[in-house]
């Protein structure tokens, strides 16, 4: 092991039913470093976290630390003897203790706890790291970056060499990551080695000095944050080289209506509870567009602030030119907008109901809670869509949840045909489903859009959406920067308007 | 052989797999110990009462007359439990509100009246109006509130009998005139009690609902996945605060029939311990208590159950103070074997069993 190594993990494998999480994955970390580690969802970023504090068991690999040569380590408690403490994005302390408390609870080395000893010690560590907090004070009373630091100083006090840090950015204002980097500054001034989770692109580059990327379970490379830049660094984590000639749209052709330059659907100054910044966007009849921009980018908020799922703040909604009120689902149900939403499982399927009832839901519910469909009704629905879009269950009674991923997601996106809707919004419909059944979504969200549905399509998959769409919104850190259409829909251009580069 | 064992397999499974298997079951096991026991227990007998009117009467009369309230009960209790996955633990202290408010508006206020203060339906509208309000109020803590359905309901589990002992003063006035007592015994004339037949207008009432509208739906929605049925363009709060509306309405009905058994009332033990009953008939038709789909009649089913323990228990001479301790055996069993867990165990049980069959064969 290199001098100057804290950490060195060597070989990782770590495999679930079915799916390789992580393959022959190295990480290494030096003393006083902040080291980024990236890549986009499912890549691998939270097993590799899970199996260096012991919360799942590797299959194979070694993990060497510092001054106690080859681990093992098998549970959360093996991993902080060792010294390697984890901050995660949601607060783990407990909101109703006080500061010292937080920072002492689950430590007693005795049976019986001196508050007045403990209360000084925690205010030294608040006072050596410039924690603006109060030893005494409530743990609820201090602002979320506050609560983030003493987490942190809690974790730096139990004497740790290695500080995981997963994504402790994503709640916190402008202002409050400035103080948390000037914190994690000083750790690093103190030999911390600090392993940085974030998809935030500004804030790697503003505090890391170097970066790990991973995808697919597999590394792409570790490199000097100055020797890689943002695009390079985009086109690492998505997979394709900067020169990768996408496919240009293929068959099908546009919808060629009269009416193909009205706008179906227009909002300005759109915001929603949901931490987006305020947007502008339009849709004309029989187009597809997107949204694109990195995981946490903001692209699911906007879709669901125009659809009304989150609480709108602010802005307003025309749709054909005229202003409407869209401030729940059932609105936007009724002006014709339809929403599948990302979170299948979550916020899609209604598990242990039948196919047919799943089918029918969203216009059953637009007729009326006093007008149920008949049972032939259901049925007719029900048989054509399960036809039409290829649906493979074993009956229209069969409960959801016990079709495959690629057909509950057929499933919800004929629950939503079904109401022929004016605008439909598909938030990642092609999420962990297999090939056949992506492709067959792409092309019907083509012939859709042919026959003058306005779609607008979201897809972590860039080429996938270049595939399909004719205009790109873009997106970073939760606001449009940019709007890519015509000669410009290319990988390239994507990815440096991601990255920000000029 | 393998195609027709497979049909019989598949023929079980239906069987095992349907929701009113357990009821059912529980039924025709109770029927056959008594038919072993005493085969009398089935004798139906056409008698007269005290007022000289012909009634039938048996234990199976008993059984179908005793278990109306608990019947109704199920009706509400399913949809609370189906929409909120919880359950309303103060039907028993709503049932002593209405039916306490039904006696104030019938005797005016005065404990010994001579005749009617009001007509029987004013006060039994009275009695909706009141047990929809104490609905109405539980759902509002569970649906906009989002406190737990068990602790929301704790609140007038406790003040309940006390708020229906001060709606009438603390006093137990008697109702005057016999036409009221009809709602829990017998009318003139008609041999079959009368709460069999409010049981069955609620079951019509309640399939009727459930044909024509789409409560149904909305409800298992609601309870399976409350976020993806708000995407859908359902309002999770609203139906759940109307699961706990129609909940308080069934406790009006079930006041109506308590009270008139009497014609007067004592708050603390009227419908005393009926919230457990209620809840466990909705287990016992096979509902899961987290909610989400749910089978009605397989619930009002479960009352019936219960009560068929309960008259069977009394049948065995139990003493009344420990057929509470006898009933529990009795449902720890049948929940025990309702218990998804165990349904899964047996499954395999059958599997490994069946293979081993076949190399005998």
């Amino acid at each position: 092991m290199e001098e100057n190594r804290v950490l060195e993990m060597r070989g990782i494998y770590k495999s679930f039913p079915g799916v390789k999480a992580l393959q022959n994955v190295d990480f290494s970390l030096n003393k006083g470093e902040i080291h980024a580690l990236m890549g986009e969802n499912g890549a691998g970023k939270s097993t590799l976290i899970k199996v260096l504090t012991g919360v799942y068991t590797k299959d194979k690999g070694t993990i060497t630390l510092d001054g106690q040569g080859e681990v093992a380590i098998h549970s959360p408690q093996d991993a902080q003897k060792y010294g390697i403490s984890t901050v995660y994005q949601e607060i783990t302390l407990c909101p109703n203790l006080t500061v010292a408390e937080n920072m002492f609870i689950g430590r007693g080395e005795g049976k019986i706890t001196n508050w007045k000893k403990m209360n000084e010690d925690a205010d030294k560590i608040l006072q050596s790291l410039e924690i603006p907090a109060r030893a005494n004070q409530q743990l609820s009373n201090c602002s979320i970056a506050v609560q983030q630091m003493v987490a942190i100083a809690r974790a730096v006090d139990m004497d740790c060499k290695v500080l995981i840090l997963d994504e402790p950015t994503s709640s916190l204002d402008e202002q409050e990551v400035e103080k948390l980097f000037g914190f994690m500054r000083d750790l690093k001034a103190r030999g911390v080695g600090i392993i940085f989770v974030t998809h935030f692109l500004d804030q790697v580059y503003e505090v890391c000095d170097k970066i790990t990327v991973l995808r697919d379970g597999k590394l792409v490379g570790e490199y000097e944050i100055k020797d890689l830049p943002r695009v390079q660094l985009v086109a690492k984590m998505l997979g394709k080289e900067m020169d990768d000639l996408s496919d240009i749209k293929g068959e099908g052709g546009a919808y060629e209506g009269a009416d193909a330059d009205e706008r179906v659907f227009e909002a300005s100054g759109l915001q929603s509870n949901a931490g987006i910044k305020p947007f502008d966007f339009h849709i004309k009849k029989g187009e597809v567009n997107g949204f694109t921009g990195l995981l946490g980018s903001g692209r699911s908020e906007c879709v669901r602030a125009i659809y009304g799922a989150d609480r709108i703040i602010g802005g307003t909604v025309k749709m054909h030119g005229k202003e409407v009120k869209i401030s729940n689902p059932l609105d936007a149900m009724k002006n014709g907008i339809a929403y599948l939403p990302e979170n299948r499982r979550g916020d899609g399927i209604i598990g242990d109901l039948s196919v047919k009832e799943n089918i029918i839901l969203a216009l059953q519910v637009l007729t009326g809670f006093f007008k149920p469909f008949s049972k032939a009704q259901v049925n007719a629905f029900a048989d054509e869509y399960i036809k039409k879009l290829n649906i493979k269950t074993a009956s229209a009674e069969t409960p959801i949840k016990q079709l495959s991923g690629g057909n509950q997601q057929k499933v919800i996106l004929a629950r939503w045909l079904l109401m022929h809707p004016e605008y439909l919004i598909l938030d990642e419909p092609t999420r962990g489903i297999d090939v056949g059944t992506k492709v067959d979504i792409q092309k019907l969200v083509l012939e859709l859009a042919k026959d003058g549905m306005s779609v607008t399509f979201i897809s972590s998959e860039t080429d996938e959406m270049l595939r399909t769409c004719s205009r790109l919104v873009v997106m970073r850190d939760r606001k449009v920067v940019g709007e890519l259409s015509g000669e410009d829909l290319t990988q390239n251009k994507i990815m440096s308007t991601i990255a920000g580069d000029k | 052989m393998s195609k027709t064992a497979n049909k019989d397999e598949s023929f079980f499974k239906k069987l095992v797999g349907n929701q009113l298997f357990i009821p059912i079951l529980a039924i025709l096991l109770l029927a056959v110990i008594n038919l072993i026991n005493d085969p009398g227990f089935f004798k139906i007998t056409l008698g007269t009462n005290n007022a000289g009117n012909p009634v039938l009467s048996g234990y199976l009369i008993t059984i179908l007359d005793y278990g109306s309230e608990l019947g109704i009960l199920a009706i509400g209790m399913t949809l609370v439990t189906a929409a909120s996955g919880g359950q309303d633990i103060s039907v028993g202290a709503t049932i002593a509100i209405a039916g306490s408010a039904m006696l104030r508006v019938l005797c005016g206020g005065t404990s010994r009246p001579t005749e009617l203060a009001a007509p029987i339906i004013v006060a039994f509208l009275v009695a909706c109006v009141v047990g929809m309000i104490c609905g109405a109020f539980n759902g509002m803590l569970v649906a906009v509130f989002k406190i737990q359905p068990m602790i929301a309901t704790l609140i007038l589990f406790t003040a309940g009998r006390s708020i229906a002992a001060w709606i009438n003063n603390n006093e137990l006035p008697i109702v005057p005139d016999p036409k009221f007592a009809y709602f829990g015994s017998f009318i003139p004339g008609i041999p079959i009690p009368t709460t069999v037949f409010i049981v069955a207008a609620c079951i019509v009432v309640i399939a009727l609902v459930l044909k024509f509208t789409n409560l149904g739906l909305y409800t298992q929605a609601v309870g399976i996945n409350e976020g993806a049925s708000r995407l859908n363009g359902i309002n999770p709060t609203f139906i759940k605060f109307l699961s706990f509306v129609i909940l308080g309405l069934c406790v009006a009905v079930a006041a109506l029939i308590k009270v008139s058994r009497l014609s007067t009332i004592n708050y603390s033990v009227i419908a005393k311990d009926i919230e457990m009953d209620a809840i466990l008939a909705v287990a016992l038709g096979g509902n899961a208590l987290s909610g989400g789909k749910f089978n009605m009649w397989a619930s009002i089913l479960g009352a019936y159950v219960i009560q068929f323990l309960t008259t069977t228990l009394y049948k065995f001479n139990v003493q009344s103070d420990a057929l509470a301790a006898y009933k529990a055996i009795v449902v720890i069993v049948l929940v025990v074997f309702s218990a998804p867990t165990v349904r899964d165990y047996m499954k395999q049980l059958a599997k490994k069993v069946a293979p081993a069959k076949k190399e005998v064969a």
